[in-house]
């Protein structure tokens, strides 16, 4: 148990780093992530930037810090989104069932059958077009968390209704039944407290998964777009500059592992805590 | 049973029509045509053009247009690769793709499901703990790192294994290793847990105190229930495999369905988005009515297209 709690303490720390990254990082750099210096392009960490800069001159750790704000803006809300709609709706599902149940299915059969790059380019298309007035990065964020959030509450909704199904079959939802109580006081009293664990863990690992789409989409070219910053851009450009300047795709990389590896680990955390059947 | 298939088989046509209808109306109501970069074009050519390419005439009969050829297996030609044919450019990038994805997954589901049974069997044992910190550093790491690092280490500096292109078996390895590394990752660690939450379980104990051997409890009672929510996340592998194939196919320069679908989608290559849009959606439709025979085959309290017990 000792163990386990060390390594979640490392996860908080690495999530503390992140945010004072993503707070702090173009402060102690000295830079905006987008100022050019082409006299100063390309060059290796030194004392004046500490991480090198980039082929346009630009300060790697004053990007890297723009990137970790995108990433936590998108991963926070891309979660939200997804736990509120999968939520409900499996709740739903899982607890009419028959018909009902079979049609939402179907609904999300439709969503999942839906390839979710393909959603994810077509909403952040539409939302240009929708909020004309509002700055690039806002508007591609603003998409980027509506496309994950829609794509995340599927796999919500079905994690909720299977446990809801399953609940539904236990001798204690039974014994509600057998007492009298009414159907929204056992679904929500009896119930979602039960599975309540494995929807918080659940959630607790979308916020990584959303970090991964983003900068996976930024890194293929279809989400946060240059000049501004996300580290799948930073990693895009290292990438094609990999042989003669390692140090371009090595820091977005390390800060994507970190922040991955860190989120994981308190997920793990919250799992062996709130997840009855892993409890010692 | 069969009854159970059927029905399932019936329900995922409709989903191919929707998704296919929906993909038709988004990308006709994003804002540009497919023609608006040459600016200088006269009127009257661009009414040939777009009589060419069946874009005259109300967005209904376009529509209707599109679902009849759709029927006959004609996705029309593309926007932007001249004189080509979308089925023709898919018949030539889907098999690349599924081939790259068939070895990414049988590489994910063998290599995971047998990291998390001998993780999960012996419990915070050294195997246990290798496999828990191998997992956890496999899904903190996107596919573009493993991929860097891969052609990095072992193509450039031991010069071992191609860096890209796809020329033969040889050239599958490092792209599927890298489109595995994650699906793979998660796997095991959703094994494990689901091994250890079994193996808790009150009809394991009965089976052991019935004096059934370890190794039928394991395959019967321990593997199965393991199994059960490896399927759950069958979707989500199947998309995470998608999703991973455009970085992996970009990165090894592969020929496949990602390279071509991302661009056609900045070129507002209508036809070839449907085209692979619908090909994905055919895929993740077959997959899920695998999954849910599969389950329904798997755990007999969950016939879902029956309803009420």
């Amino acid at each position: 148990m000792s163990g386990s709690r060390a390594l979640g303490a490392l996860g908080a720390f690495l999530i503390a780093a992140l945010v004072l990254l993503a707070l702090a990082g173009d402060r102690v750099a000295g830079y905006r992530f987008d100022a050019q210096d082409s006299a100063h392009a390309l060059e290796p960490p030194s004392h004046a930037h500490w991480l090198g800069t980039d082929a346009l001159g630009r300060d790697q750790l004053a990007r890297l810090a723009e990137g970790a704000r995108v990433s936590l803006l998108v991963a926070a809300g891309a979660t939200g989104l997804a736990l509120l709609i999968g939520l409900g709706y499996g709740l739903a599902a899982g607890w009419i069932g028959g018909r009902v149940d079979g049609l939402m299915m179907r609904v999300v059969d439709v969503v999942y059958a839906l390839p979710d790059v393909l959603v994810i380019v077509l909403l952040i298309e539409v939302l240009q077009v929708t909020l004309a007035g509002v700055p690039d990065v806002a508007r591609r964020v603003a998409a980027l968390v509506a496309a994950l959030g829609f794509v995340g509450w599927v796999g919500v909704a079905r994690l909720v209704r299977a446990l809801v199904l399953q609940a539904r079959e236990e001798t204690w939802v039974e014994a509600a039944r057998a007492l009298g109580l009414r159907n929204r006081r056992i679904l929500l009293r009896h119930v979602l407290p039960n599975i309540s664990g494995p929807i918080l863990v659940a959630a607790a690992f979308q916020i990584p998964a959303a970090i991964l789409a983003e900068s996976t989409l930024s890194f293929i070219g279809l989400g946060i777009q240059p000049p501004f910053s996300s580290w799948g851009t930073m990693a895009s450009d290292g990438f094609e500059a990999m042989r003669s300047y390692p140090h371009l795709i090595l820091f977005p990389c390390v800060a994507i592992f970190l922040a991955l590896l860190g989120f994981h680990l308190l997920g793990e955390l919250l799992r062996d805590a709130l997840d009855p059947h892993r409890r010692p | 049973m069969i009854r159970y298939v059927a029905l399932r088989v019936l329900a995922g046509l409709p989903v191919l029509w929707v998704v296919a209808t929906l993909t038709f109306a988004l990308l006709r109501f994003l804002p540009g045509g497919p023609f608006d970069k040459e600016k200088t074009l006269p009127p009257e050519i661009l009414r040939n053009l777009e009589r060419r390419y069946a874009l005259d005439g109300s967005l209904g009969a376009q529509y209707a247009d599109y679902l009849g050829r759709l029927i006959r297996g004609d996705l029309g030609p593309s926007y932007k690769y001249v004189g080509r044919d979308v089925t023709d450019i898919l018949a030539d990038a889907l098999p690349v793709s599924i081939e790259l994805g068939l070895v990414a997954l049988v590489i994910a589901l063998a290599g995971g499901v047998a990291l998390g049974l001998a993780a999960g069997a012996r419990r915070d044992s050294l195997v246990d703990r290798a496999v828990g910190i191998a997992s956890l550093l496999g899904v903190s790491a996107p596919s573009f790192v493993i991929g860097a690092a891969l052609i990095l280490g072992v193509a450039l500096h031991l010069d071992w294994l191609p860096a890209g292109l796809w020329e033969g078996p040889i050239y599958a390895v490092l792209p599927a290793l890298t489109l595995a590394a994650l699906p793979l990752a998660y796997i095991a660690q959703l094994t494990r847990a689901q091994v250890v939450a079994v193996m808790d379980q009150d009809y394991v104990r009965t089976a052991r105190a019935k004096g059934v051997s370890e190794g039928r409890v394991r395959r019967h009672h321990v593997l199965r229930n393991a199994l059960l929510a490896v399927l759950t996340y069958f979707g989500p592998l199947l998309a995470m495999l998608l999703t991973g194939s455009f970085v992996v196919e970009r990165i090894f320069a592969i020929p496949g369905m990602g390279r071509f679908f991302v661009t056609a989608v900045t070129n507002r290559d209508y036809p070839l988005v449907l085209g692979v849009t619908l090909v994905y959606a055919a895929l993740v439709v077959v997959a899920n009515l695998v999954v849910d025979v599969l389950y329904a085959w798997l755990d007999p309290r969950i016939r879902v297209g029956r309803g009420e017990r």
